[in-house]
């Protein structure tokens, strides 16, 4: 299987946005943005959609989609009781957008579905070598505000009497997001993107109990949905995010079971 | 105990549709204890912010000494949304306060600060259990060893000891006392709890609608407050 460039590069790509999955993740569920963070993925879609209107890459497309809107909502701020409504708005607009902007570029509809529902096939090298940039930027940013963002996502009040600058935090937060969820676009699709980045981290927290060991637990639950659900994909012509979408949601289930028994 | 760390003049604050500080000048010290006293609603949460510059001041001034750069502000806050499933254990989430540009882990020198924090505030047997499922009494200590772990100057404890038994409340006011003598801590003890206060305080703040008295904590007695709402 892995003599295939193909697989090859799915398996580099997925290998990347799982480790990028499963940090951030630790830091959405912290932060209560799993909603968000599916708004962000539709929103990535119509990004995507408009990329290929326009000739580009959908990657590009969908950076410059989840960027602006990131930045965007980090100004709504963060506690409005408005902000869940908004976000609601503005999740129909994207995927109205998209709709429009796929069925103006005269593009075949499998394009359509691989933004969608994320392909296998679809990643080349060259690809692979942006999203690589791409994490690489992502991660090296985390780990430089590691200490912040960590108390201001686990303990916001603490954060707030600190004195940090839990406002540009939150924005420096949201456009990382922005990244890792078009990064994690390409294989798992738009339509699914927001399990990895919300189902391993809310497992781990059933697990763990630092900070940095949910990352590890959240980590190995994304990477091995990604590992296996590639393999299965491969093996039964069915779509990858499938797998990936099963595999995870029996690990939150199971996180679930283990914590009522333990209780 | 004669240098000023914070001071207050003609202080007034108001919400859009309320008026709750008006014209409050106090110059706390150096490693005083101050009590601060009051009925619900009367504004010392408000001015607990307001020292914090959560809020701005209406009119007045408040003023740290030489500035707020150099008064690391330690505060227990009244409420804190920890839920059941909160998942970091009480040594991590003090050690939370370790913020800074760093390496992501905690070097060895800063986990024996909070190991040293966590035996004071005797949290230690207990430091690997989930915070979500620690008891209030157990959550607040742990908040005051968050809030100590970088020796600030100035402790705020807001309502801190309300939730706690006899023991939990002199065990934790007794080690604040202790920092405040040893290391000349400054602390703003907000509370309804007159005996406590005339305990442990060396000077209160009485808030009262529109006014407010300043004095010796020995003059600050159960007739001068009167019915307090709740202990
Ligand atoms: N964000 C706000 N907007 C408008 N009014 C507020 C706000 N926060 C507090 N208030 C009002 O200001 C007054 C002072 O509130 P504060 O919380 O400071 O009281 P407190 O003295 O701490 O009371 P308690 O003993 O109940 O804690 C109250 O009447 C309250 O309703
Ligand atoms: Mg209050």
């Amino acid at each position: 299987m892995l003599s295939y460039p193909f697989m090859q590069n799915a398996y580099m790509a997925g290998t990347l946005i799982a480790i990028i999955s499963g940090i951030m993740g630790v830091f959405v569920i912290a932060r209560n943005m799993s909603f968000l963070t599916h708004t962000l993925s539709e929103i990535g879609f119509a990004g995507a959609a408009f990329g290929i209107f326009m000739g580009w890459q959908p990657l590009n497309g969908m950076l410059l989609f989840t960027t602006i809107s990131s930045i965007g909502v980090g100004e709504l701020g963060a506690k409005s009781s408005r902000r869940e409504n908004s976000i609601t708005a503005i999740s129909a607009l994207a995927i109205g957008l998209g709709i429009l902007f796929l069925s103006l570029a005269d593009s075949n509809a499998s394009y359509a579905t691989g933004i969608l529902f994320g392909s296998v096939i679809g990643i080349s090298r060259a690809n692979v070598v942006q999203m690589v940039i791409l994490s690489v930027s992502v991660l090296v940013v985390v780990m430089v505000i590691y200490r912040y963002l960590k108390f201001d996502s686990f303990d916001p009040v603490g954060a707030q009497v600190k004195g940090l600058w839990t406002r540009t935090l939150s924005v420096v937060f949201l456009v990382l997001l922005a990244f890792s969820v078009s990064v994690a676009a390409q294989i798992v699709g738009s339509l699914l993107i927001f399990i990895l980045l919300t189902l391993p981290a809310a497992a781990a927290k059933y697990f763990a109990h630092t900070v940095g060991k949910m990352i590890n637990v959240a980590v190995a639950f994304s990477l091995i949905g990604v590992w296996l659900g590639l393999y299965l994909s491969y093996v039964t012509n069915w779509p990858v995010s499938f797998f990936i979408a099963v595999i995870e949601v029996i690990f939150y289930f199971s996180a679930l079971v283990y914590q009522r028994i333990r209780a | 105990m004669t240098e000023s760390l914070l001071q207050l003049k003609h202080l007034s604050f108001a919400f859009p549709d309320k008026l709750v500080l008006k014209d409050l000048n106090y110059d706390l010290k150096r490693g005083e204890f101050l009590s601060i006293v009051g009925e619900n609603g009367v504004g010392k949460t408000t001015l607990m912010r307001l020292i914090l510059q959560e809020l701005k001041p209406t009119s007045g001034t408040l003023r740290f000494i030489p500035n707020r750069q150099a008064v690391p502000v330690g505060y227990v806050p009244q409420f804190r949304n920890i839920d059941a499933e909160y998942p970091l254990s009480i040594q991590d989430f003090v050690g939370l306060n370790f913020a800074k540009i760093g390496v992501p882990w905690l070097t060895s020198k800063e986990r024996q600060r909070v190991n040293k924090i966590l035996a004071e505030t005797k949290l230690f047997d207990i430091r690997r259990r989930p915070l979500g499922q620690a008891s209030g009494g157990e959550k607040q200590k742990a908040y005051l060893a968050q809030s100590l772990l970088d020796k600030p100057s100035l402790l705020i404890l807001d309502e801190s000891t309300a939730s706690l038994d006899p023991v939990a409340k002199t065990e934790l006011l007794d080690l604040v006392k202790q920092i405040n003598q040893e290391q000349q801590l400054t602390v703003i003890f907000v509370t309804h709890d007159i005996p406590l206060a005339r305990h442990y305080a060396d000077h209160y703040l009485f808030l009262t609608p529109g006014q407010y008295e300043a004095g010796n904590i020995s003059e600050l007695t159960n007739e001068k407050v009167g019915e307090m709402n709740d202990a």
